[in-house]
């Protein structure tokens, strides 16, 4: 196969969702006639039908609200919600009902949300954010964040296939990283992946920053540092065997975000770490992310997002540590 | 303007059936179709879910339940509505429907287990087409049009149901269902139960316009009836159900009732109504005027009546008695047990630790 983009390659995980199960519908602002302001869902509506595929009114409560009832008939709703800063009326809809409906009922809902998020696209405010904490806080929901083609791939067949409702956070800055990719790799929801091995400092990223910590390990290379980069891929479930397994070789520890560090997702890793691998630390954890300031206008958003510099510096000093 | 959807007259079966202030008309209410026998059994589910709802007063009372959000004075409602759909249509309520539940065949003893603090709402919705009793106001609306969308997408002929309070209506997902629901052009009838008032906040501080004439901005017709005649409220659902499962779109009634006991066993209605409100609607209370318009048309005796009453009370202390003998389910399987389908490992491990730490003290 030719190498495609991630976001082509989120079009053919759709395409084969949709061609795979008669009840996947996908729906959102702009998904249709348009297919979507990113042109994820470009073409889809003309394969499978206005019933299937289609435009929704600018209203992102009950695009997500539609998903109980649609889920409650049979249905694999696959709504899109246009830009991670765009979620916010959506919250009540997913934190109340998505995530509670099954607890309540007994009936699941196999719900797969899709959103674009993270920054370094030089956007105007709202669309560069990092919600992903507000729904790995959320107990009922899986929250998933793929960074390369072949994993958005396989982790989206995964999340429509499963039955409890799932976040699927799309890192919009690589949207068009492009691989080859094969399509009968599975990816189960839950399994992290090394994506560089290493044995000087263990680097933990997701999503947007799993690119700048292989950029950052490449650098380390040049000046004899070994970094191994963990690719979360899944942030609820979290994979602390893989994680654990990492720092039996380094000891040592940076968690890399975009969102704000106070309260972020990293701050739940290095809690875990404390609790299941105390023993094997020789260094403090370190937490890079965005600053606790709401996202800057474009102009500085490259000072405030994690960079190579910041993971090098951070290495430096786990291993002068003691 | 072209693009703007006109509600017009002959797109509206339920209007022809009421008078300008919303009663049914006495032509409407002789065409209604109904046997003797299922006109008595819309009083006797009146009574039924009356007197299950003073008993569940009781039971707060008594301390059997937590909190118990009672209907008076909004049973027309819940019995014609129920009486107007086929079984396989759906409903969608909101936390006051209890007597809904119990009309379509739900076990008032299984639905108060969630007022007992056991459960937050045990019955599977898909066995009675009855959604969950649902606590964030208007947040249910949403559901209802996702599963008319559904079932347009499946070309069911089945319709939903979707009610809600006068509060409900101030809010932006029922705004965003209403809108849904004319682009969408979904199966599903909008029931305000307008009982006038949220908690302590009546009708006039919330809304300041009309709610029904609101449907014309979504493109569709709405109605404001008489919430306290059991047949009308039947009588509106029927035609607007049936406009709808012929593939016309949704309908907005608007059913002027009144919340005659407080919002809940925690709230105090003296310090916000006063006596001679709740005397003006006792007038209209549901029950006795059907009772006489019954006997008017000597449809019902003494007898019957005092037959209805015995059963009633036979009924209700079957259910208090279930529900103090309601088993107590285990707190691993209460807490964890419905959560996913597919568990996470770590979560399954959370469970277990809880479940060994019952067991080792």
């Amino acid at each position: 196969m030719e190498p495609v983009t991630m976001a082509k390659a989120i079009n053919l995980s759709l395409r084969d969702a949709l061609a795979g199960d008669d009840d996947v519908l996908v729906f959102g602002e702009d998904v249709g006639t348009l297919g979507g302001v990113f042109r994820i869902t470009d073409g889809l509506q003309k394969a499978f039908g206005s019933d299937r595929v289609f435009d929704t009114p600018l209203a992102e409560s009950a695009i997500i609200g539609i998903c109980i009832g649609l889920a409650l008939r049979g249905f694999k709703p696959v709504p899109e919600i246009q830009f991670d800063g765009f979620i916010y009326p959506a919250f009540d809809q997913i934190v109340s009902h998505v995530a509670k409906y099954r607890n309540r009922t007994g009936v699941s809902m196999p719900i797969t949300i899709r959103v674009p998020f993270g920054g370094r696209i030089g956007a105007v405010e709202h669309h560069s954010e990092s919600p992903e904490a507000y729904f790995t806080h959320t107990a009922g929901l899986k929250v998933v964040a793929p960074s390369t083609p072949g994993d958005a791939y396989a982790l989206l067949q995964s999340a429509i296939a499963d039955p409890d409702p799932v976040i699927f956070f799309e890192p919009k800055a690589r949207y068009y990283l492009k691989e080859e990719i094969d399509t009968a790799k599975e990816v189960p929801i839950g399994q992290a992946r090394v994506a560089r091995g290493g044995s000087g400092v263990t680097v933990i990223a997701y999503g947007p920053t799993v690119g700048i910590a292989l950029d950052a390990a490449k650098a380390a290379e040049k000046e004899n540092i070994s970094l191994e980069v963990i690719d979360l891929r899944s942030l609820s479930p979290l994979d602390m065997p893989t994680i654990l397994a990492s720092l039996q070789k380094t000891h040592r520890a940076i968690v890399v975000h975009e969102a704000p560090v106070f309260g972020g997702f990293g701050g739940e890793i290095v809690a875990r770490i404390a609790d299941d691998g105390f023993d094997l630390l020789e260094a403090p954890i370190a937490r890079i992310g965005g600053m606790d300031t709401p996202y800057p206008p474009a102009r500085y958003e490259k000072l405030y997002l994690p960079d190579v510099d910041r993971i090098l510096e951070a290495a430096d000093l786990a291993l002068a540590y003691g | 303007m072209a693009d703007v959807v006109r509600v017009v007259a002959a797109d509206d079966p339920v209007r022809p059936l009421f008078s300008p202030a919303g009663e049914l008309t006495a032509d409407a209410r002789g065409t209604l179709g109904l046997s003797p026998d299922e006109l008595r059994d819309l009083y006797h589910k009146m009574v039924w879910i009356r007197r299950t709802d003073q008993e569940a007063l009781n039971l707060q009372r008594q301390g059997e339940l937590g909190l118990w959000g009672p209907y008076q004075g909004q049973e027309a409602i819940h019995v014609g509505t129920v009486a107007a759909l086929r079984p396989t249509d759906w409903i969608f309520p909101s936390y006051r429907e209890f007597g809904m539940g119990m009309c379509r065949g739900i076990d008032p003893a299984e639905m108060l287990t969630l007022f007992r603090g056991l459960s937050h709402g045990p019955w599977d919705p898909r066995r009675y087409h009855f959604a969950p009793l649902v606590i964030p106001v208007a947040s249910q609306v949403p559901h209802a049009v996702g599963m008319a969308m559904g079932s347009r997408f499946k070309h069911g002929d089945d319709v939903v149901l979707s009610t809600f309070g006068d509060g409900a209506t101030s809010k932006g997902d029922w705004h965003e269902a209403m809108n849904f629901a004319g682009v969408f052009r979904a199966p599903v009838v909008f029931l305000c139960q307008n009982n006038r008032w949220a908690i302590s906040v009546p009708l006039a501080k919330q809304t300041a316009g009309s709610i029904a004439e609101r449907a014309q901005g979504y493109g569709f017709p709405g109605i404001r009836i008489d919430g306290n005649d059991v047949l009308a409220v039947l009588a509106a659902v029927r035609a607007a159900a049936a406009r709808a499962r012929q593939g016309d779109g949704p309908y907005l009634i608007e059913a002027m009732t009144y919340r005659m006991g407080p919002h809940t066993t925690s709230d105090d209605p003296t310090r916000y109504r006063s006596e001679t409100d709740l005397e003006r609607w006792n007038v209209k209370d549901p029950i006795p005027r059907y009772r006489e318009w019954l006997q008017g048309q000597g449809l019902i005796d003494e007898a019957s009546l005092a037959a209805i009453n015995r059963e009633v009370e036979t009924a209700v202390e079957a259910t208090r008695n279930r529900l103090k003998s309601a088993p107590v389910p285990a707190a691993g399987e209460a807490i964890f047990g419905r959560v996913y389908q597919h568990p996470p490992d770590s979560f399954l491990e959370e469970r277990q630790e809880f479940e060994s730490s019952l067991e080792s003290n």
